[in-house]
């Protein structure tokens, strides 16, 4: 039988260990800024917001609601092959992050922007998870 | 005198267009110069500044100098701001001779993604493009491929906010297809029907693929000297009038809004303001149309209409050939050719010329140019003009 490709596995770098190793626990680790008390996304070294380099991690609540999205029919890569048609959401957390993601267990004609959404958390080998979204 | 022209236009080349496959993106560049220099009736010799468009695959380096046999430059470079850099080039060249750094410039977009064996949307946005690592390799997982989606979202949104719909994408595919059926240059012939957009497949919704910009293999070359020296050129000169960059920048914070609220907005204020012109004085716009929706929220930036009301500004068809407001007239990237903003500047040169043959529009006095890059991120505005001078 041949391998079915499958969907990419993100490789955690130095950066963004904390993002993944939050999402094996089960949690939404995002950046935040201790001087301006905002968040961010996705990881970098400085706040995009007040320019201070003090930046801690922080559970997030996973909550949030549909900006926007599409359904992607094309397959850029095989790993996508049997996935497609897919949706690709842009997903505005309660915190004031928007994060791009994938909204499952919902059908492409019922998504709504909107909507209200929480984080679950995807394991796709025993290192790596990674949050994806669902009906809330 | 005030308002004055900042620069000019003087030489034109545009190559063949398309699958034309087995050449590189360079010997393209060579053959959009030898007929920029030919139509402005310079020599090679006369170039001394070199600005290069970036393209994605990256083979539009330096040292491109070598191979296209230019010497004794002053000015070279290889600017990247994506799909408004022509405008940004234009700027610079403009700026550099008003600095004296060089006297005659040449402007060249070239690239060579299609091959016979791959399709547009493979050769555009390869699986090479998209490392695992971090963040990256988040993206990745999610199948956030290419710019399809990006647009897709941004057009998503709007028609949420606005009630924008399909036929208001359509009309603006139907209409430039109109526009490309006179163009020599233009790849994309056949006549297209509202319907046979609406039929079209799924590239990634609400977009279609008549909603989406063709990829093409070939090269534009323009030429830019001062208007002083443009006077004693073969061509009838086309002025730079006016010219901004405007990047709005996104930190995908939830206050921002950048796929329905554009820095056409900004760089079209500013340009205007540079040419002392208004919008009432624009003939027609040239506009950067990566998809449809690109056009219809490039519009309303630029005031057009009302911000969410470039539905039904364009549902009367008024973009299309014998609509009072001539767009995208040789048939854009949509129908004519994907050369990023050396599309729709080098049918302004055209239009300003009026050598627009059958597709010649009236009022050519003024000519509005857009540039946009990213997913709508970085924008630019040219305002070109036979006239030597705006208000």
């Amino acid at each position: 039988m041949s391998q079915t490709a499958t969907r990419p596995v993100p490789v955690p770098d130095e950066l963004s260990a904390p993002f993944f190793d939050g999402a094996r626990a089960g949690r939404l680790m995002l950046q935040h800024c201790r001087a301006c008390s905002r968040w961010s996304f996705p990881v970098r070294e400085r706040c995009p917001h007040c320019f201070a380099k003090d930046l801690e991690w922080r559970a997030a609540s996973g909550k949030g609601t549909l900006y926007t999205f599409a359904i992607m029919h094309q397959v850029m890569n095989p790993g996508f092959a049997a996935d497609v048609p897919y949706n690709v959401c842009q997903i505005d957390l309660d915190e004031g992050v928007r994060m791009v993601s994938n909204i499952i267990g919902v059908a492409s004609a019922d998504l709504r922007i909107g909507m209200r959404v929480e984080a679950v958390f995807d394991a796709l080998t025993n290192e790596v998870s990674v949050p994806k979204f669902r009906a809330a | 005198m005030a308002n004055a022209a900042k620069g000019a236009i003087v030489g034109l080349g545009v190559t063949p267009m398309g699958k034309i496959y087995g050449r590189r993106a360079v010997d393209f560049a060579a053959d959009a110069i030898a007929l920029a220099l030919e139509d402005a009736g310079l020599q090679k010799s006369d170039i001394d500044g070199l600005l290069i468009n970036a393209n994605i695959p990256n083979d539009m380096d330096p040292r491109s100098q070598m191979t296209l046999g230019l010497e004794n430059l002053s000015l070279v470079n290889v600017m990247s701001a994506y799909g408004s850099t022509g405008g940004s080039m234009m700027q610079y060249a403009c700026m550099a001779i008003r600095e004296g750094l060089a006297k005659t410039i040449v402007l060249v977009y070239a690239d060579a993604p299609l091959t016979p064996s791959r399709g547009a949307g493979a050769s555009y946005s390869g699986p090479h493009r998209f490392p695992l690592g971090g963040m990256a390799g988040l993206k990745a997982h999610y199948g956030d491929f290419g710019a399809n989606l990006g647009y897709a979202m941004a057009a998503q949104r709007h028609m949420h906010l606005y009630g924008t719909t399909e036929d208001h994408f359509g009309i603006i595919a139907v209409g430039q297809r109109k526009w490309a059926q006179m163009s020599p240059w233009a790849q994309m012939k056949a006549p297209m029907t509202m319907e046979d957009h609406h039929r079209s497949r799924w590239i990634a919704e609400p977009l279609r693929l008549f909603d989406c910009c063709l990829v093409s293999n070939g090269a534009v070359a323009l030429i830019v000297t001062s208007p002083e020296r443009a006077r004693d050129l073969k061509q009838k000169p086309v002025y730079v009038l006016g010219y901004a960059q405007a990047s709005p920048g996104d930190n995908l914070a939830t206050d921002r809004h950048p796929g329905v609220e554009t820095g056409a907005k900004r760089s079209g204020e500013m340009a205007f303001r540079m040419a002392g012109i208004t919008r009432q004085d624009i003939g027609s716009c040239q506009l950067y149309d990566c998809y449809t929706y690109t056009v219809l929220v490039t519009l309303e930036d630029y005031g057009f209409c009302a911000k969410g009301e470039g539905g039904p500004f364009v549902a009367d068809g008024k973009l299309g050939p014998g609509g009072s407001l001539p767009t995208n007239t040789g048939g854009g990237q949509l129908s004519g050719y994907y050369m990023w903003s050396f599309t729709p500047m080098s049918e302004a040169v055209v239009q300003a010329r009026g050598q627009g043959g059958e597709r010649q529009i009236a009022r050519n006095d003024f000519i509005l140019v857009s540039g946009n890059g990213g997913i709508l991120n970085f924008h630019s505005t040219l305002i070109v003009s036979p006239h030597a001078s705006g208000g």
